[in-house]
């Protein structure tokens, strides 16, 4: 009885193993296809697993938040100083910005220019972050139900962080602008030359497609151009950080670590028009 | 009687999935976002050395269907090309069942070098796999940090792992 049944395991071992083997070579197929299943398989195992993860979350939190405090505790003297020089530097803006918005709000008039559409904030909690070798992607605690679709621009703090890529139920997955597959329409500067900001996995995109006549700074910002009407126009993105024979790198406001919440841009374009008058409204202001 | 039987199968059974169960959490664990100025944007593979820890301590307790399983969660959750987190999985597990024979009787400072090489292999393969599957080249620079990260990460995570597998398993 052995002898025949020595053979046959190992036949079923091998098997089995080539089947798992054929199994994940399947799965590369389907997955670099844009398979229907594949997306609703990933959809699905994000919603399920986005509550284990937030709660999980939670005391991780705390920690973080912890210790977050204790260095501010002991630095809190120069951040009041910052603080207050900050305040001070912003203040100055602020009459400054409230001037432009005077004017600005004047030379619409004059114009009769359409009102911009109309934006809608989502925040959501980060709950997971891929942290890999070859993705930069987040997920997030809110999905469809919340609003949420594909394509929204994602904000931290000081600026743009990603786009929606994928969308479950509660759930969804922000591409960050760093990743190798992120590609945003972007303006650079005051006047607002137009390039496209891709990642490659770096801490720093690079800007591509610019014109070959026009040349960009170290220092010069970097908006959404809101070229392909998916993003408003206008929101922040960073500032030109290096620039030498292979391109310019932008160094992002908004860093990789910031986000515990993120904001997502709901934005009503009313028609294909919006953005080319916006357009001009942003050359305008500036 | 009967109930002593079917309660000691219970056990059993649960004792038998905890290497599953634990790799999973550790899948999770190593999603979670830590937003601690300081930290990398790249995190050690946690999985991997978990793997590789059940694939030569109880490799009765790990079939390689459960690493298939594991490998697939874990890429449906990071969002990498589907299959390129499995194989890369799949081919530590594989290397331990292959040379079996040099897990007998062998230290420490011997089971970190063997799984700094058998880890090598499945990170060139894993670059290799996205490479294919992706629109472009992905740098090599945060593989390696990764790589390096979670080999220096299996001193830790093993001596939790045998902590865990006294505690469960013995």
């Amino acid at each position: 009885m052995t002898r025949i049944a020595t053979p046959l395991k190992a036949w079923a071992q091998r098997f089995s193993f080539l089947l798992i083997i054929g199994m994940t070579f399947a799965l590369m197929v389907m997955g670099s296809t844009d398979n229907r299943l594949v997306e609703t398989l990933r959809t699905q195992v994000v919603d399920i697993t986005t509550p284990v993860l937030e709660t999980l979350a939670k005391p991780v939190n705390t920690v973080e938040q912890l210790i977050t405090n204790v260095r501010e505790i002991a630095e809190l003297r120069q951040i009041n100083a910052d603080l207050r020089a900050e305040n001070e530097r912003l203040m100055a803006w602020h009459h400054r910005a409230q001037q432009l918005e005077a004017e600005n709000a004047a030379l619409r008039n004059l114009l009769n220019l359409v009102p911009e559409p109309g934006m809608r904030f989502v925040t959501a909690r980060v709950v997971g972050d891929s942290g890999g070798a070859f993705v930069r992607s987040v997920l997030i605690a809110a999905g469809e139900t919340a609003g949420v679709s594909r394509g929204q621009a994602a904000l931290a703090g000081q600026g743009l962080v990603g786009s929606v890529v994928e969308v479950a139920e509660e759930s969804a997955r922000i591409l960050l602008l760093t990743d190798l597959n992120s590609r945003i329409p972007v303006a650079v500067g005051s006047n607002r030359k137009k390039a496209v900001l891709a990642g490659d996995n770096s801490p720093e995109p690079s800007l591509r497609y610019l014109a070959p006549d026009e040349e960009v700074r170290v220092g010069e910002a970097i908006m959404t151009s809101g070229d392909g009407g998916v993003f408003p126009s206008g929101l922040p993105v960073g500032v030109i950080s290096q620039v030498d024979d292979t391109g310019a790198r932008v160094r992002l406001y908004a860093d990789w670590r910031d986000p515990e919440f993120l904001r997502l841009v709901d934005y009503e374009l009313p028609g294909l028009i919006a953005p080319l008058v916006e357009g001009q409204d942003q050359t305008a202001v500036n | 009687m009967k109930q002593t039987g079917l309660w000691y199968r219970l056990d059993t059974a649960a004792r038998a999935i905890i290497p599953f169960v634990l790799t999973l959490m550790l899948v999770l664990l190593s999603l979670l976002p830590f937003n601690t100025p300081d930290y990398a944007p790249v995190v050690p593979s946690l999985a991997m050395p978990a793997v590789y820890y059940w694939a030569v301590f109880r490799p009765d307790l790990l079939p390689l269907w459960a690493t298939f399983l594991i490998g697939l969660v874990q890429d449906l959750l990071t969002g990498v090309p589907l299959g390129t987190g499995i194989m890369m999985l799949l081919v530590v597990h594989l290397a331990v069942m292959g040379q079996r024979r040099i897990f007998t009787n062998s230290t420490f400072p011997m089971l970190w070098v063997i799984f700094a090489l058998f880890s090598a292999i499945a990170y060139t393969l894993g670059w290799g796999l996205a490479a294919l599957l992706m629109p472009m080249v992905p740098s090599g620079d945060p593989v390696m940090l990764q790589y390096a990260l979670t080999v220096a990460s299996y001193p830790c995570l093993a001596w939790l792992l045998a902590r865990a597998q006294q505690l469960f398993l013995n």
